[in-house]
């Protein structure tokens, strides 16, 4: 099959997997109080669906029926982690915060879904697209509510402070809502909402 | 002769005419004046010419003891605090100072999106507003940043409202979703003793920053005495010249809106009468449980009911005809729960004094769910009289 740029771009926008699917909401509010970690748990979630994608779908006609399910969780809890131990290696702040998240990237719906829903029935090379549109399309969300959580909750990005003094001091104050877990919910409704509108898609 | 204004003004306004965009406001302005022009579509049920605006008139109308109350009580407790004596006249002008602008600020930003969602959704502007904005204002502390509370009915009137599809369609009363807003996002705003009381420079010692219910928490050795020896007698308390949000206050204030309301049944007095007998209810529990005579579980039913937002969550905020159950035997239920819930959440949680809010918005959701199993009770009883006879 040729390079289809539709694989590759529907689920960053038409299709994605948060707002218009709404799968991986758990980790989307879980992680999303500072941009940094938002980031490398999209990240993260790149990696683990677009290679046990490509994994599954080198093997989907040797996997027989009945167990599938199974062997496609030993493939993503192997994928998972590998990612866990890399994060641990080099990155080990950050894994501290992330904490268990990154373990439960086995059980975000998204990776088990496009399994099911794709690299069971597509050759490897579109299932790696599809893949990493979907993990990009997560991954953007997460961003967009990460950096609104931690610019209006802590006033700062990427661990730095934007937000300047003088604002402080004038009779600003951080926004309390944004760190806890309704903020990231009131955040990807404001975003779902607007994108909805923008499409105007619908549920049935 | 306004009349004549409008009738000339009309066309611009329809469609196709130059100000199309415009015309939540013309409607909204020619209904302030005038009755509907328009004839009312499918079946009409007429009692009398009673509508939204009246109701909502009539709400705006019980609330203005409270307001006029809590603007001279800002002043008296701010000259208090500077240990000078409160003068009728300069503290009705100092509670005017703080009150107009947070009013001001309240009602432009409020309408402003309200407008801005009619011209978008093509739809009249509703009056829903009107109550909501007399009463943001009346929930905060007098100290409350004009920023905070512009943010705060941005988000009561959007989240709260709009997205459900506007006045009548909410789940949550819209007041109180914009104090939760900043319950929850600028805790500092609304906690502590400093809040309650506007002053200019530090207060002197004999004046007391603490609310009632802050006084009753601290409170290691009796919560009656110590409200005492703060000067919190029951009939001040009643009268409300004490620090606390702006319209909360006085309970004097607040009976004479309920009897506005009750009277002109705008108000469900089934709602007002079960919050006080759940209130009630679940005090005397906890005085029968007080492990000692010194802990807030003794604390008599009077103080309760004087004390915070008792009063005016049970008669403006519990009895908002939207996010309030419907049935009448759903009201009982309703308001018996949000008694109880205030005085679970005063007694038993040591990190909130106050419960009023959360029960109110608490309850707001249970609503639906209440008017359903009373209406699916009442069929049950038809059906089996039915029956029987």
């Amino acid at each position: 099959m040729a390079f289809d740029k539709k694989i590759l771009l529907e689920p960053v926008s038409e299709a994605n997997p948060i707002t218009i699917q709404i799968l991986g909401i758990c980790s989307a509010l879980a992680v999303t109080s500072r941009l940094k970690t938002a980031v490398v748990m999209g990240v993260s979630v790149i990696v683990v669906v677009a290679l046990s994608n490509v994994v599954i779908s080198l093997i989907r006609e040797r996997i027989p029926s009945k167990v599938r399910i199974i062997i496609e969780m030993t493939v993503i809890a192997t994928l998972v982690i590998l990612v866990d131990q890399f994060l641990k290696a080099y990155a080990f702040q950050l894994s501290k915060q992330l904490s268990v998240f990154v373990g439960l990237i086995i059980t975000n719906c998204i990776v088990l879904g496009r399994l099911e829903a794709f690299a069971m029935s597509n050759p490897p090379l579109p299932s790696f697209l599809d893949g990493v549109g979907n993990g990009v399309g997560y991954a953007l969300v997460l961003a967009v509510v990460g950096f609104f959580r931690e610019l209006l909750g802590s006033g700062s990005l990427w661990g730095h402070r934007i937000i300047p003094e003088p604002f402080y001091l004038a009779g600003y104050a951080d926004n309390g809502l944004m760190v806890l877990a309704p903020g990231a919910f009131i955040i990807l409704s404001l975003i779902i909402w607007l994108q909805r509108t923008m499409t105007g898609y619908r549920e049935d | 002769m306004i009349g004549k204004i409008f009738n000339a003004l009309k066309p611009h306004f329809e469609e196709g005419g130059r100000m199309r965009a415009a015309w939540p406001i013309y409607d909204a302005l020619l209904t302030f004046f005038y009755r509907l022009p328009r004839p009312t579509t499918g079946g009409a049920h007429i009692r009398d010419a009673y509508d939204l605006k009246r109701m909502m008139m009539t709400v705006v109308i019980a609330l203005v003891p409270c307001a006029f109350f809590g603007m001279y009580n800002l002043g008296h407790q701010h000259f208090l605090s500077q240990g000078l004596t409160p003068e009728f006249l300069p503290s009705m002008i100092e509670g005017l100072k703080v009150l107009a602008p947070l009013y001001a600020v309240t009602y432009a930003v409020g309408l402003s999106i309200e407008l801005a969602f009619a011209i978008v959704r093509k739809h009249e502007m509703s009056e829903g507003f009107f109550v909501t904005g007399m009463l943001i204002p009346l929930i905060m502390p007098p100290t409350i940043p004009l920023w905070q509370l512009a943010l705060a009915t941005a988000f009561a009137v959007v989240l709260g409202k709009e997205v459900f599809g506007g006045t009548g369609m909410n789940i949550f009363n819209p007041a109180l979703v914009a104090r939760a807003f900043i319950f929850f996002a600028y805790p500092k705003s609304l906690s502590g003793h400093d809040v309650w009381t506007l002053t200019s420079g530090a207060p002197v010692d004999a004046f007391t920053m603490a609310t009632p219910l802050a006084v009753a928490h601290e409170a290691a050795a009796g919560a009656m005495g110590h409200l005492a020896d703060k000067g919190y007698g029951l009939w001040k308390l009643f009268i409300g010249l004490h620090p606390g949000c702006i319209g909360e206050t006085s309970e004097a204030a607040i009976l004479l809106g309920a009897s506005i309301l009750i009277a002109t049944g705008v108000g469900s007095w089934r709602i007002i009468f079960s919050v006080f007998a759940g209130g009630a209810a679940a005090v005397f529990l906890f005085n029968a449980l007080a492990p000692s005579p010194a802990s807030i579980m003794a604390l008599p039913l009077q103080y309760h009911l004087t004390m915070g937002s008792f009063a005016f969550g049970a008669v403006f905020m519990a009895t908002d005809p939207v996010s309030a159950a419907s049935t009448n035997g759903g009201k009982y239920v309703y308001g018996f729960c949000i008694g109880v819930l205030i005085i679970l959440v005063r007694v038993l949680n040591p990190a909130y004094e106050e419960g009023t809010m959360l029960a109110i918005l608490c309850m707001n959701v249970f609503a639906p769910l209440i008017d359903y199993t009373s209406l699916r009770i009442h069929m049950r009883r038809r059906r089996f009289r039915a029956k029987a006879g």
